[in-house]
C-alpha cells in the first residue's frame, strides 16, 4: 500500500513570482477524500496532543471521509475560530502532523491541508459555524483584532459572551490582515473569519487607540473583563551606522503597505518602493513574508543571515517556496554599515561573514564575525525583519506589572490589574499565530471561570 | 463611516473639514492627531486634531492639498471611510499646565503649522496664560483661522515672505528681535522652519518644543516609517511623540526622509487627476 500523503498542487514557482495570488490551490474533493482515507482514526489521537486549540483532528477527518462536511467544520469549529487561518499558517510539521503515527514508517496526514479544504467548503457553502450559547449577560472588551483576540472573542461569543473588539487600524484582523501576505493567506479568507464572528454577535470597534480614546481603566470600569491582545509591538532596528538612509524599511513597514493598503496593485494608493535589489535582513516568517512580496514586485531580492540555512526560524516550507522562487540566501553574513549617497539613498551595504560557533544554553549555534571578511555588496533597499520591542501604547496611564524585557506578567492569562488578561505576543513576544490563538483560548475559559 | 459636516476650501490650497467623531474627541488633549482615510481604499493620512467640541462629538481639521491622498480629501462629502484617534502625546505643557506656571511662552507657526498652534493656546488661555504667537507664511491669502486665533492670544505677530501681511520675512526674524521676552519656545510649521526656530533658540538656550510630521502608515508603533533621529537614537513620531525636544531633533535627516516615496507619490498624483478628472466628465 501506498502510504504517501496526497501533496498538495502549487501554482508554478515562474508564474507565482509574477503574482499575489495563493501558492497552494488548495485539496480538491477527490484529493481532499483519499488524503482522509489514509487517517487511520486512532483511539488515543497522538496528533490531538500536537494541537494547540485540541482540535478533534480524528473526528473531522471522519466527517470528510464520511462525506459529511458540515459535521466536520463544526467539530473543528467547536475548537477553532480560525479554521481557515490555521489551516494555512500553522506550522502543522512542527505539531499535530509531528505527532501523527503514520509519520513513524511513512508520511504523516497533511492534517492542515484538510482543515483548510473544510475550511474553505464551510465558506463556499455557507455552513455555520456553532450556534452561540444563550446570552449570559457579561460584557468583556478585548483589544486588538488579531489571532489572539479573535480566537477569545470566539469562544467568549459561542458560550453567550457580549464581545467587543477594539482595534486600531481601519480593518480587523490584526498581523493577518496587515502582515502575512495575500500569496500566503488571502484578505477575502480573512474577512470571512472575521464575518463569521461577526455573525456570533462580536463587535468590532476599528480606528480606536485604547490607551488614548479610552484607558484600560475605562475598560474595566464599563466591562465585567477585559483581554488585551496587543501583538509585538515596535519593529527592531541594528542601530548600524547609516540606517536611516531614505530606503531602509521595516518588514513590517513593506508588508503593511502591500498588504493592509494593497499596495502591490497598480491602481494602489499608498506608494510602495521597489528597488532593483533588496536585501532583507533576518531569517524568520516575516522575513520570508518580505522576501517574496519583494520579488514579486519585481525586485531582486535577498535573505541576508547571520547563521546557516540550519538555524533558519522560519517555516521550513516556507524556505523551500522562496528557494523555488529565485529568493537568494546570503547566510552567515551580517550587515555593519548601510552605505549612502548625499540624498541619503542606499547604494550598498559593508557586510561581515559569521562563523558559526557551539550551541548555547537555549541549543541555538553562537556566531561570532570573521574581522578579515569584510566587504561590500550593492543594493537600494535594505528591509529589517529581526523582530519586535513591546508596545505600550494600550497600556497608557495603567500600572500593569511588565517584565525587565517590558512584556505583559501574567498568572496562566491574569495580568496584575484586576479582571484583565492577557495573551499573544504582548505576553511572549514575537511568535506564532497559533500560539496566539491558544493563548487567547486559553483567556477566553479563564475569562468565563472568574465571571462564573 | 464617520459623518461629515462640511469640507471646505479656506484658502488656494488649504481645507477645513467638520467630522463627527465622538470617540476621538472625548479625550483628545492638544498635541494629538488623527489618521483619516477618505474611502476605503484610499491612504491613510495623518492629521492634527485642531479644534474639538467633547459635548457635541464634534472634531475639526484643517490640510493642505499637496498631492493624490490629500487632493481625494478635498472630494469627500457627507461621510469619511476612517478617523482613527486620538493618536501620540498631548502637549507637554497642556498636560501639565502647572508646571509651567510664571513661564512666558511664545509659539512659532508656519504655514498650516497653526492648526496644531491653536487648540494648545486655546487651551491654555483657558488654564490661564497669556500666550504669544508668531505666525509666517509665503504671503497673506495663506495665512489660515485667523480670527479664530486672535480670539485666544495675548499677542500676534505676522511675517510673510512677500511682505503682502506682516512683518516681510520670516518667523525666526521676529522671534530674534524679541527673543528675551521668552521662557519656552513652541515651533510647528515646515522641517525647515523648525529647524532655524531651534538653531536661534539654542543660541539663547531657550527650552524649544518641536512637533514632527514625518510620513506615517499605521500610527500605532507597529510600522517604523515615522522614525525620527533624538539625541542619536530612533523614536517613532507616532508613539513617542510627535512632539520632542527641539534641541535633540536631527532636522537634516527628517528634511531627507520627507522625499522618500517622492517620485512614487507624483505617479500616484497623475493617476489621481486622471481618476478624479474621468468622475467629471463621466468618460
Amino acid at each position: 500500500m501506498n502510504d504517501s500523503k496526497v501533496k498538495g498542487r502549487l501554482q508554478d514557482a515562474d508564474v507565482r513570482v509574477t503574482n499575489f495570488e495563493e501558492v497552494e490551490f488548495g485539496y480538491n474533493d477527490e484529493e481532499a477524500l483519499q488524503e482522509a482515507s489514509r487517517c487511520l482514526q486512532c483511539v488515543n489521537p497522538r496528533c490531538m496532543k500536537g494541537c494547540p486549540v485540541n482540535i478533534m483532528i480524528p473526528e473531522f477527518i471522519k466527517g470528510i471521509k464520511e462525506g459529511d462536511l458540515k459535521k466536520a467544520y463544526e467539530v473543528i469549529s467547536r475548537s477553532s475560530s480560525l479554521p481557515a487561518v490555521c489551516g494555512r499558517v500553522c506550522p502543522q510539521e512542527k505539531q499535530c502532523e509531528s505527532m501523527c503515527v503514520k509519520g513513524i514508517k511513512g508520511e504523516a496526514i497533511s492534517i492542515g491541508s484538510l482543515e483548510r479544504y473544510v475550511a474553505d467548503q464551510a465558506i463556499i457553502n455557507q455552513f455555520n459555524s456553532v450556534v452561540p450559547a444563550e446570552k449570559v449577560g457579561k460584557k468583556v472588551a478585548i483589544v486588538g483584532s488579531g489571532p489572539a483576540g479573535l480566537t477569545c472573542a470566539g469562544d467568549l461569543a459561542k458560550a453567550g459572551y457580549d464581545v467587543t473588539i477594539y482595534e486600531v487600524l481601519h480593518k480587523a484582523g490584526g498581523v493577518l490582515t496587515y502582515g502575512i501576505p495575500e500569496f500566503r493567506l488571502p484578505k477575502s479568507i480573512v474577512q470571512k473569519e472575521v464575518d463569521s464572528l461577526k455573525k456570533l454577535g462580536v463587535e468590532i470597534k476599528c480606528d480606536v487607540p485604547i490607551g488614548n480614546a479610552l484607558t484600560i481603566a475605562d475598560l474595566q470600569q464599563q466591562y465585567d473583563a477585559v483581554f488585551l491582545g496587543t501583538g509585538a509591538g515596535l519593529p527592531k532596528f541594528m542601530g548600524i551606522p547609516g540606517e536611516d538612509a531614505n530606503q531602509v524599511f521595516s518588514a513590517n513597514e513593506v508588508l503593511t503597505r502591500i498588504n493592509l493598503m494593497g499596495g502591490y496593485q497598480e491602481e494602489a494608493k499608498t506608494p510602495i518602493k521597489k528597488g532593483k535589489t533588496a536585501y532583507v535582513i533576518g531569517g524568520g516568517n516575516v522575513a520570508m513574508d518580505a522576501v517574496r512580496s519583494l520579488k514579486r514586485l519585481g525586485v531582486d531580492a535577498h535573505i541576508m543571515y547571520r547563521r546557516s540555512l540550519e538555524e533558519l526560524p522560519a517555516r521550513k516550507m516556507e524556505v523551500e517556496h522562496a528557494v523555488d522562487e529565485g529568493i537568494v540566501f546570503d547566510i552567515l553574513k551580517n550587515p555593519v554599515e548601510i552605505l549612502t549617497d548625499d540624498k541619503n539613498n542606499v547604494v550598498g551595504m559593508k557586510v561581515v561573514n559569521m562563523i558559526l560557533g557551539e550551541a548555547g544554553e537555549d541549543g541555538r549555534r553562537g556566531v561570532t564575525e570573521d574581522p578579515d571578511s569584510l566587504h561590500t555588496v550593492d543594493c537600494d533597499m535594505v528591509i529589517m525583519a529581526l523582530g519586535t520591542s513591546p508596545n505600550h501604547g494600550a497600556l497608557k496611564d495603567s500600572d500593569i506589572a511588565l517584565s525587565d524585557k517590558g512584556l505583559i506578567v501574567v498568572e496562566g492569562t491574569k495580568t496584575s490589574l484586576d479582571s484583565v488578561f492577557a495573551g499573544g505576543d504582548a505576553v511572549t513576544g514575537a511568535a506564532t499565530v497559533i500560539l496566539a490563538m491558544e493563548a487567547g483560548k486559553k483567556a477566553a475559559k479563564e475569562i468565563m471561570e472568574s465571571l462564573s | 463611516m464617520y459623518k461629515v459636516v462640511y469640507n471646505k476650501k479656506i484658502s488656494s490650497n488649504s481645507y477645513e473639514m467638520l467630522v463627527e467623531a465622538p470617540l476621538v474627541v472625548e479625550k483628545c488633549m492638544p498635541g494629538q492627531f488623527v489618521i483619516v482615510m477618505a474611502k476605503e481604499d484610499s491612504e491613510r493620512i495623518p492629521l492634527t486634531i485642531y479644534d474639538y467640541d467633547r459635548e457635541k462629538g464634534l472634531l475639526w481639521l484643517i490640510y493642505q492639498v499637496i498631492g493624490a491622498s490629500t487632493e481625494e480629501l478635498t472630494t469627500v462629502q457627507q461621510k469619511i471611510f476612517s478617523v482613527s484617534g486620538p493618536l501620540g502625546n498631548a502637549n507637554e505643557i497642556c498636560k501639565d499646565p502647572d508646571a509651567y506656571k510664571g513661564k512666558r511662552i511664545c509659539y512659532v507657526a508656519g504655514g498650516v503649522g497653526i492648526a496644531p498652534v491653536y487648540p494648545q493656546v486655546k487651551y491654555l488661555q483657558e488654564h490661564g496664560f497669556n500666550v504669544d504667537v508668531i505666525y509666517g507664511s509665503r504671503s497673506a491669502d495663506l495665512l489660515l483661522i485667523r480670527d479664530k486665533v486672535e480670539k485666544v492670544v495675548s499677542k500676534i505677530r505676522y511675517a510673510t515672505d512677500d511682505g503682502s501681511f506682516g512683518t516681510k520675512g520670516f518667523v525666526t526674524d521676529i522671534l530674534a528681535s524679541n527673543i528675551e521676552d521668552y521662557d519656552i519656545v513652541v515651533a510647528i510649521g515646515p522641517v525647515i522652519m523648525m529647524k532655524n526656530v531651534v538653531e536661534l533658540t539654542k543660541k539663547y538656550n531657550i527650552p524649544t518644543i518641536v512637533s514632527m510630521n514625518p510620513l506615517m502608515v499605521d500610527g500605532s508603533g507597529m510600522c517604523g516609517a515615522c522614525r525620527c533621529e533624538i539625541d542619536g537614537k530612533p523614536k517613532f513620531a507616532c508613539i513617542h511623540g510627535p512632539e520632542f525636544d527641539g534641541f535633540k531633533v536631527n532636522f537634516d535627516l527628517a528634511l531627507k526622509r520627507m522625499s522618500i516615496y517622492k517620485e512614487e507619490e507624483q505617479e500616484k498624483w497623475e493617476l489621481m487627476k486622471k481618476r478624479l478628472q474621468g468622475g467629471k466628465n463621466h468618460e
